[in-house]
């Protein structure tokens, strides 16, 4: 290629051009990438048919792409090409000589075919969840009837990572929403004279409710995700595989200690959260409302029963086997490359909220039958 | 042809305490196939960041195409980038475009083609870089190692770069595929007058395919020249280098291929 260096960087002042001289045809310019773009239009409109011959010699500089444009505009025509340069006249000669046997695109499905696939991936889905839940639960019962096999460090690094790290956050968020609770409480109770009921409001729904869900919500965003990019990522490179080939389940090493950790921790996490919950409730309360410290610790002792307390904990251990186990799930269901990755990891959060949102409405219903 | 189309002078790198590059001078000719060699950790990968602008060195020169490229501001790195192409170690393609939309991307991003003639052009590098056409719609997750390899070339290709950087082109395929690599950049050299420079310790693509070979170690260019003369060098890193058990056998079928050929 002819191309002086320092004019390369000058990639709009380079035009390949094209004359039509009688029956001629004059090509001149630089044939090459930068120079290509008006040619092509101006190239479909050309009449060919009445031409008899090309006069090339003026073509100062050529590449592969400009040597496909040229072969490809005069493939078929029987043109007398003149004057190409032979440096030029190679490289048309091996583009041409290239084989670029069309290959046809894979046909894209029609809407039917595709709500089919989707429908029949979704049943698939389900199925594999279910064998892995069903792994889960084997390995869960060999560990507790073989205790010296569960693998204790991984279970204490998850402890800490996703229950320890996760107190500031959960703290705040809760104790945010105490406050925020007992000010929407604050105007319609105080409307009645039934100041002292915000701590019945608070309580009743800190405990019940909006502890263990909060909870479970943000431990799905930060810890389930977080379940998913490491199983993927280490699925990705192959890290599972070697795993597997030194003879350590991932199943032992991976997988029962982020539910065994997070099963201890989200209870745990729960409660802290209601504690912080109702201590938000309190500090709103004598502000807004004028109940102080002591009534509203009073009224709490003797209005909420102990049950409103296990109701919301006992729910936690079930948020965090369903955040453990889609984390995993979705973290093993990686496909090979970095786009997969974050693939999973969404599909991970989004389902493991929507599920703990699900079994949360179906505890709700379970409670009301047998009046919890 | 013996004008240097890449210049670097007095180039020093470090990280933190550890001293990669110090004082390191080469010169590359327009046309060349030009290798760097060393042992792993030298420095060599870096050197070709540092080229690509992707890495900053503490000090010195590069001039690509006879202009200064450390400094650049974003704009005219770009310009420069257009110029050259680069292959990384691992391919990099692009995991949610297949082969066909990763090697027409920087046509897409860099010309104003037809989406048909980026195709078609997107194509030709994909048969250049010896990939059949049945690859063009495979996505890089479904690809072998060497088709990989192959792929990232065509990509490296797309805008018909004079300056080609091929990282490690050869590392990690089998034998067979990776003389095919040899031929394939050797049928390049000749048909596009390509420069390029290779980044590898693959003893048979240094004897077979580079005109000319650096040799890297302890922060300095030990030796430059073509493979028989470094071999004759005296630096116990290069001797080592070539006198290993396996640099020996290179070396033999690299001399009983020349006097075959003769």
């Amino acid at each position: 290629m002819d191309v002086c260096p320092s004019s390369r960087t000058d990639w709009n002042d380079m035009q390949a051009r094209i004359e039509i001289v009688g029956s001629e045809i004059h090509m001149a310019g630089e044939w090459t990438i930068s120079g290509l773009a008006d040619l092509e239009g101006k190239l479909a409109e050309l009449p060919l048919s009445g031409a008899t011959s090309v006069m090339a010699q003026d073509i100062e500089a050529m590449d592969t792409a400009g040597a496909w444009l040229f072969h490809r505009t005069l493939q078929g025509h029987g043109l007398g090409i003149a004057g190409l340069k032979p440096g030029h006249a190679a490289l048309v000669e091996m583009i041409a000589s290239l084989d670029l046997a069309e290959k046809t695109e894979p046909q894209s499905r029609g809407v039917l075919e595709k709500m089919g696939v989707a429908g029949w991936q979704l049943l698939s889905q389900l199925e594999d969840m279910l064998a892995f839940i069903g792994e889960v639960a084997i390995a869960l019962v060999h560990a507790a009837a073989n205790p010296g096999r569960i693998r204790w460090k991984p279970i204490w690094h998850n402890l800490q990572h996703a229950g320890f790290d996760a107190l500031p956050i959960a703290g705040l968020l809760s104790f945010l929403m105490g406050i925020v609770i007992a000010y929407q409480g604050a105007e319609q109770l105080a409307r009645y004279g039934a100041n002292i009921f915000v701590v019945n409001l608070v309580g009743l729904s800190m405990l019940r409710e909006l502890g263990p869900l909060l909870t479970a919500i943000i431990i799905a965003g930060r810890s389930g995700s977080a379940f998913t990019a490491q199983i993927s990522t280490m699925k990705v490179t192959e890290e599972i595989d070697a795993m597997s080939t030194i003879g350590i389940s991932p199943m032992e090493q991976l997988i029962l200690p982020k539910i065994i950790a997070l099963l201890i921790a989200l209870p745990l996490l729960t409660v802290y959260a209601d504690i912080m919950g109702v201590l938000g409730g309190m500090i709103m309360a004598s502000f807004d409302l004028g109940v102080s410290y002591t009534d509203f610790i009073d009224r709490f002792g003797s209005s909420i029963r102990l049950s409103a307390f296990l109701v919301g904990v006992g729910k936690a251990p079930v948020f965090a086997a369903i955040i453990a186990v889609v984390g995993c799930f979705q973290g093993f269901r990686v496909e090979g490359s970095a786009d997969s990755v974050g693939r999973q990891t969404t599909k991970s959060v989004v389902q493991s909220i929507f599920l703990v949102i699900v079994a949360d409405a179906i505890f709700s219903v379970i409670f009301s039958l047998v009046q919890l | 042809m013996s004008e240097a189309i890449l210049e670097i002078s007095d180039l020093c790198t470090s990280f933190g305490n550890a001293v990669i590059h110090d004082h390191i001078s080469l010169e590359i000719m327009r046309g060349e196939v030009f290798a760097i060699a060393g042992s792993s950790g030298c420095g060599k990968s870096t050197l070709l960041r540092e080229i690509m602008l992707l890495q900053k060195p503490i000090s010195g020169s590069i001039r690509v195409f006879g202009k200064e490229v450390l400094g650049l501001g974003d704009m005219e790195a770009l310009d420069f980038r257009k110029g050259c192409g680069m292959m990384f170690e691992r391919g990099a393609l692009f995991s949610s475009l297949n082969v066909l939309e990763n090697v027409g991307l920087p046509l897409q991003e860099h010309t104003l083609l037809s989406q048909d003639l980026i195709e078609e052009i997107a194509a030709i590098k994909i048969a250049l870089a010896g990939l059949p056409a049945s690859a063009k719609f495979k996505y890089p997750g479904e690809l072998s190692g060497g088709m990989r390899k192959r792929a990232a070339l065509a990509r490296a290709l797309a805008l018909d770069p004079e300056l080609l950087f091929l990282d490690e082109p050869t590392a990690g395929l089998d034998p067979l595929s990776a003389s095919g690599f040899d031929e394939l950049v050797l049928h390049l050299k000749r048909s596009l007058e390509l420069t390029m420079v290779i980044v590898t310790h693959d003893l048979d693509l240094l004897w077979h395919v580079a005109d000319r070979v650096a040799f890297l170690g302890d922060g300095h260019v030990l030796g430059v020249g073509t493979m028989m003369e470094l071999s004759e060098s005296s630096h116990p890193l290069i001797r080592e280098y070539f006198y290993g058990p396996r640099g020996r056998a290179a070396r033999e079928q690299a001399w009983k291929q020349k006097s075959t050929t003769r």
